[in-house]
């Protein structure tokens, strides 16, 4: 589904973010993103929903190379990848549920489609009843639970997120990552950006960690010592 | 630390969720039967569904959202509609004074005056004789005698004239052409061909005073033109403006759209209907500024022409000239906000 070979990415003034990277992430996996602040998580994540493109090598997302998407073609390919983000990016004047629905009015589903997704989107993060309610008045792990909701919501194949629990207390974070896990075990892969190692320990997937630019561990627990 | 707390979560919801469909449900079964029965399921239907839905949406959605700021939008199109009132009242003015023009379509003579010591007898035979001219549509006779008698009840001077010997005055014979005013060469030709005449003294041709109007009329309408261009560029700008304003307010939504595979044109539409609205408000506005002025002016137009005698009333802007304005209002804030929309959006990268 993911797959970087040897990608490079060097920002205007020289800084290099990401240096040769490569790894893969099979369809219906999930993966976590390690890494200081700094080492290149969210380039990588960049690289992988089209904001950014690599400077050298290549990005595969689900067998399509980045490099050939157009401008145009940008919006429907991005589509396909549910994106969580660390400050949620709700939208304040809208209630959770026009929020959920956003990639599907986006998509042209039918009102009544929509309806249905929406409600299912919210049950799957336990916040059925709470749509007619703007994110305002949630609280701020049911408000990532929102955010985690929309990127579902039209069910794309690939789900990535960039530091879901960065503003979440250890409860709430676990919360959050089960919930993930649990998505991907309805077929979605998932890739998620964290830096709460003891989180990620506790949960026991495959980690990516990144450092200065550079893939520097790459652990499986599943099977330990395979290579990426 | 709590354990797992997914599983008993889940167990928890169905239950709200049999409430939520208990009357969620059929509120869509109610809304839209014809829709699911008259549109076959084919792709390209489902297609053209999904786009008509989504303008439907958008629609209403940009008119809510200008409802959200009644006074910003109120002023906005204010704005618009008298930067679209002028040109339209100054194309009125030239219209009307065109008008004007055409009433003295019948009052255009040439003045042939005859030499002085000529009977009366032979004055009336040459005004005859003008009459059959193909170029002549009607002629008046005021010989001397009759003029004395006006000028002595007119001017107030009946002793002075009493006092004269003989008659000063020569004859006249009114000449109104058959071309009318439109053809001020045709008059000049007449005005030739009466001057050949051995009788003439002298032929007033009133073909000056109509080639001044008629070049001030063309200096009007020019600048009319010339005003609806630049204040078109003006609504242009302002919508283009109000836009702007609007992309940089609802910069966060934008962003959070691309980043889920929103289009521009997804982005764009509601800023287009937003425009189109804006437009369509300042076109009205425009309308009714127009028509307030007709009304205000009707009054004293008509006290004036009546002076005149003429009786005319102010044209207005006509059905097919207000619903002009409407629709140009509204495609200037389209085009407007398209043109913002396009250079603004583009810059606009989301970033995670």
């Amino acid at each position: 589904m993911i797959r970087f070979e040897q990608a490079s990415k060097r920002y205007p003034g020289g800084r290099d973010a990401l240096r040769d990277v490569s790894f893969r992430v099979g369809t219906g996996e999930m993966a976590f993103l390690t890494g200081h602040s700094g080492a290149g998580k969210s380039t990588l994540l960049k690289l992988i929903s089209c904001i950014e493109r690599p400077t050298r090598g290549q990005v595969l997302i689900g067998g399509r190379n980045t490099a050939g998407i157009s401008r145009r073609q940008v919006p429907a390919f991005r589509r396909g990848i549910g994106m969580v983000f660390q400050d949620h990016k709700l939208l304040g004047d809208r209630t959770v549920f026009d929020n959920v629905a956003l990639p599907l009015v986006i998509a042209g589903t039918g009102s009544r489609e929509t309806g249905r997704r929406v409600r299912a989107a919210l049950d799957q993060v336990g916040l059925l009843g709470k749509e007619g309610l703007p994110p305002i008045m949630l609280s701020t792990g049911e408000q990532q639970r929102v955010g985690i909701a929309r990127a579902v919501a039209a069910r794309p194949p690939l789900l990535i997120a960039d530091e879901p629990t960065g503003n979440l207390d250890p409860d709430l974070s676990l919360e959050i990552m089960y919930l993930f896990a649990r998505l991907n075990r309805v077929g979605v892969t998932v890739l998620v950006a964290s830096h709460d190692l003891a989180l990620l320990e506790r949960l026991g997937y495959r980690r990516i960690a990144l450092g200065d630019g550079r893939v520097v561990e790459d652990l499986d627990h599943a099977f330990p010592g395979a290579p990426a | 630390m709590r354990s797992p707390a997914p599983p008993r979560r889940r167990r928890a919801l169905p239950r709200r969720d049999r409430d939520q469909r208990r009357w969620r449900v059929p509120l869509p079964k109610l809304r839209w039967p014809a829709m699911q029965l008259s549109w076959p399921g084919l792709r390209a239907f489902g297609l053209l569904r999904s786009w008509v839905r989504l303008h439907l949406q958008t629609l209403v959605g940009s008119l809510g959202r200008l409802a959200a700021q009644p006074l910003a939008s109120a002023m906005t199109m204010a704005v618009i509609g008298i930067a679209l009132a002028l040109p339209a009242s100054l194309h009125l003015l030239v219209t009307n004074l065109q008008g004007l023009s055409g009433h003295w379509d019948d009052s255009i003579e040439l003045s042939l005056y005859l030499e002085q010591g000529q009977s009366a007898a032979r004055a009336a035979a040459l005004a005859a004789e003008l009459e059959a001219w193909p170029e002549v549509a009607a002629v008046q006779l005021i010989t001397a005698d009759d003029a004395l008698a006006r000028f002595r009840e007119g001017s107030g001077l009946g002793d002075a004239v009493d006092a004269l010997e003989t008659n000063p005055l020569p004859h006249l014979i009114a000449v109104r052409p058959a071309a009318g005013d439109k053809d001020a060469e045709a008059v000049e030709a007449l005005a030739v061909r009466l001057r050949g005449l051995p009788e003439a003294d002298i032929v007033q041709a009133d073909t000056d005073w109509m080639r001044r109007l008629f070049a001030i009329l063309e200096i009007a309408r020019r600048l009319a033109t010339l005003a609806a261009v630049l204040l078109a560029v003006g609504v242009l700008v302002i919508v283009g403006n109000t836009i702007r304003l609007d992309i940089q307010n609802r910069r966060d939504e934008i962003e959070v759209t691309k980043l889920i595979g929103g289009t521009d044109g997804f982005i764009r539409r509601p800023l287009l209907y937003g425009g189109l609205w804006y437009g369509l408000g300042g076109g009205l506005v425009a309308l009714a500024v127009v028509q307030m002025g007709l009304l205000a002016l009707t009054g004293p137009v008509e006290r004036l022409s009546g002076l005149y005698g003429a009786g005319m009333r102010p044209a207005g802007l006509g059905g097919a000239g207000s619903l002009a304005l409407v629709l140009l209002g509204a495609a200037l804030g389209w085009l407007g906000s398209w043109i913002s929309a396009t250079r603004h959006l583009r810059r606009i990268e989301p970033g995670i």
